[in-house]
């Protein structure tokens, strides 16, 4: 098996035509690198996107208002309506398998023009009116300082605190912002911390441009009643976060005399289903790439085969003699085999190792640019030592099918017939 | 040694049987140097082929050296031959990639020995038959008489109890030829059969025995004896034009 006179034919064998085995290691180069390469993409975009989501609390839903849809009860179709707090109380109360449940509100009033001012700074910025349980839902990392409290919500603190931008814009970057105040469309908060947000989901602006007030405070502070603009909700572990989101759409719609069928009138988003998506779609993206990918193997592989043909027939001299002087069928066919094997396992692992190159050349440029804060939805496209190696292992099989034929072929040579002169 | 009744071989090409070997005896005793000829189409190379178990035959019996060949699978047959027979051919047939060395140390990698133990074999049967200078040149660096020389050597490193040499003078200038034929002599006379397939009457008449082979039966056998009168027949057919096979 390892004797060097069959490392020296197959060495000849290939090195004969090396236009021809160039060629024919191509095809299969290129089938691997193809599905090496589109596999790491497609897991690119997967943890890009899992990444940005991933840190949310995959158990969670959020609901908020629009107009109405369709006319119930006497009220007319299109009727501007918002949830209260009340709600939120009746919810606690009667829904079974709640974790957490955020109430929110958005500084709809407020925002348009220079909202915020300090000194002679000025900005425009989202305002949202929080309770701390929010941060559970949808994590946050504290740069500075602290997130709201519940001693902020029951005394109705003017506090605030502000996203990376706000503080970017409003202070200088020696000043330390904890403790300082911002005018927020009329009225000062004191700045208790600066956050950054984990995630990549956003209601009603971009986190880091959101200043962030106790949830009861911006009620008074900005006459808001006791409005409610979105509602956040987890369940508890073995709880179905669907089960909960429907229960708690039918109590509200009851409770504001809204059509039981009303999909418009009240909105909302239930993560678990999202991941479900976006788990079949990636799914589905791998699927595709296999089939492409193993579709372009196969041909290099059928090319490969053909080209063993060619071979065989080249050397139908040669085998005829090898034959007459003993040589067994075993060795012939373990000879014209191993050839094969020897040509895709080679392209095979070129294109293994160019193409788990070029994934980390673009993991490193990728790196480089996501550096800069701003996050692209691609991340880490990279394939599973598992998959590379039953690449490998596929890459062997598909060279001993390769070989399997052609080296038949080369049994039925008749030595006598190959070696005369006629 | 070689022992063949009433063999028939014929080849099937799509709805079209020919039948090559009708029914032929014939009997090779140990020892002997014996020439078979025979014009195109009279069956030699279906003969040779079956002496030297590179195909079946249909029906009738063929026995080496005491052993009837028959229903033998590829492997077994592979195994005869590399121990049994030597083969030497027209255009000589060495493999262009390996030295005359490698070229005679073939049949020894075959057998499973080792690389150094039959490079060393390889080497004493080039320096008998004087090439030894010549062991680590390519074939495309030898002459025809070189290159059939050391043909001759692989043939026999595996010291095999018959040689068949398929016009092992075909494309020889004659007095290469005659070399040639003396050295296959010398082979006969250290006890190995000798059979060689020509169509070369000067080349036939050196041996001791020449079968002359017709539409697939034996049509005459000229004995030690009766090489006069071949030579007056040799003579006679010189002045014909040849049919080369």
């Amino acid at each position: 098996m390892f004797d060097i006179e069959r490392w020296n034919e197959i060495w000849n064998a290939l090195t004969k035509n090396k236009l021809r085995s160039f060629l024919t290691a191509f095809g299969v180069f290129w089938g691997i690198f193809m599905l090496i390469v589109m596999t790491g993409a497609g897991n690119g975009l997967k943890h890009g996107i899992y990444d940005g989501v991933s840190k949310f609390a995959v158990n969670s839903a959020f609901m908020w208002t629009q107009r109405t849809g369709e006319p119930y009860k006497g009220f007319k179709r299109g009727r501007f309506w918002n949830m209260n707090t009340t709600d939120i109380t009746y919810i606690e109360d009667h829904v079974q398998g709640i974790k957490y449940l955020a109430p929110k509100l958005f500084g709809w009033k407020e925002r348009g023009g220079d909202n915020t001012v300090r000194d002679n700074r000025t900005g425009a910025f989202n305002i949202a009116g929080d309770y701390p349980v929010y941060t559970k839902i949808d994590p946050v990392s504290m740069v500075k300082g602290r997130w709201i409290n519940e001693i902020d919500i029951r005394n109705k603190r003017k506090v605030c605190v502000i996203g990376e931008k706000v503080e970017e814009s409003m202070f200088d970057k020696s000043e330390n912002p904890i403790g300082k105040y911002l005018k927020v469309s009329g009225v000062y908060f004191q700045v208790i911390g600066v956050l950054k947000p984990e995630t990549r989901v956003n209601f009603n602006g971009r986190k880091e441009e959101t200043i962030f007030l106790p949830f009861t405070t911006m009620q008074q502070a900005y006459n808001y009643g006791n409005e409610v603009h979105l509602i956040a909700v987890t369940s508890k572990k073995g709880v179905s976060v669907s089960s909960l989101e429907d229960q708690i759409l039918t109590i509200i719609k009851k409770r504001h005399s809204i059509a039981p069928k009303d999909e418009q009138a009240i909105r909302s988003i239930n993560i678990e289903k999202q991941f479900q998506q976006m788990n079949g779609l990636f799914l589905g993206i791998s699927i595709l790439t296999w089939i492409v990918g193993i579709g372009t193997l196969l041909a290099g592989v059928i090319g490969v085969s053909n080209i063993m043909l060619v071979i065989v027939k080249e050397r139908t001299r040669e085998i005829g003699i090898q034959r007459a002087l003993g040589a067994t069928p075993k060795v012939i066919i373990s000879q014209i085999v191993l050839e094969s094997v020897v040509l895709t396992t080679l392209a095979g692992y070129i294109g293994l190792s160019l193409g788990v190159g070029l994934l980390e050349l673009i993991s490193n440029v990728l790196a480089k640019m996501n550096s800069g804060g701003d996050g692209v939805f691609y991340k880490d496209p990279t394939i599973d030592l598992p998959v590379a190696l039953a690449a490998l292992a596929v890459l062997i099989l598909a060279g001993l099918f390769a070989g399997s034929i052609p080296a038949k072929r080369a049994l039925q040579i008749k030595p006598i017939d190959a070696l005369r002169d006629e | 040694m070689i022992q063949i009744n009433n063999l028939h071989k014929s080849y099937v090409t799509g709805n079209n049987s020919l039948h090559v070997l009708k029914g032929l005896n014939l009997e090779i005793e140990e020892g002997e140097f014996v020439s078979i000829m025979g014009s195109s189409g009279s069956g030699k190379s279906t003969l040779l082929n079956i002496l030297g178990i590179l195909d079946n035959y249909d029906e009738g019996a063929y026995s080496l050296d005491g052993h009837l060949m028959q229903d033998m699978n590829e492997t077994q047959a592979a195994r005869t031959r590399n121990k049994m027979i030597g083969f030497i051919f027209q255009s000589f047939n060495l493999i262009s990639f390996k030295n005359a060395m490698e070229n005679v140390a073939l049949p020894l990698y075959y057998k499973g020995i080792s690389r150094k133990k039959r490079n060393q074999m390889a080497m004493e049967f080039l320096e008998k038959l004087g090439l030894k200078e010549w062991a680590h040149h390519m074939p495309n660096e030898l002459s025809g008489g070189q290159r059939q020389r050391v043909a001759i050597a692989r043939a026999l490193i595996s010291k095999p109890r018959i040689i068949l040499a398929d016009e092992p003078t075909g494309a020889l200038d004659t007095q290469t030829s005659y070399e040639v034929m003396e050295m296959l002599k010398q082979i006969n006379d250290e006890g190995i059969t000798v059979i060689i397939v020509t169509h070369e009457y000067d080349i036939a008449a050196m041996t001791q025995k020449i079968i002359r082979l017709k539409d697939g039966v034996i049509e005459e056998i000229i004995k030690n004896g009766d090489l006069k009168s071949f030579q007056a027949q040799y003579n006679r057919n010189i002045n014909k034009p040849e049919h080369h096979v």
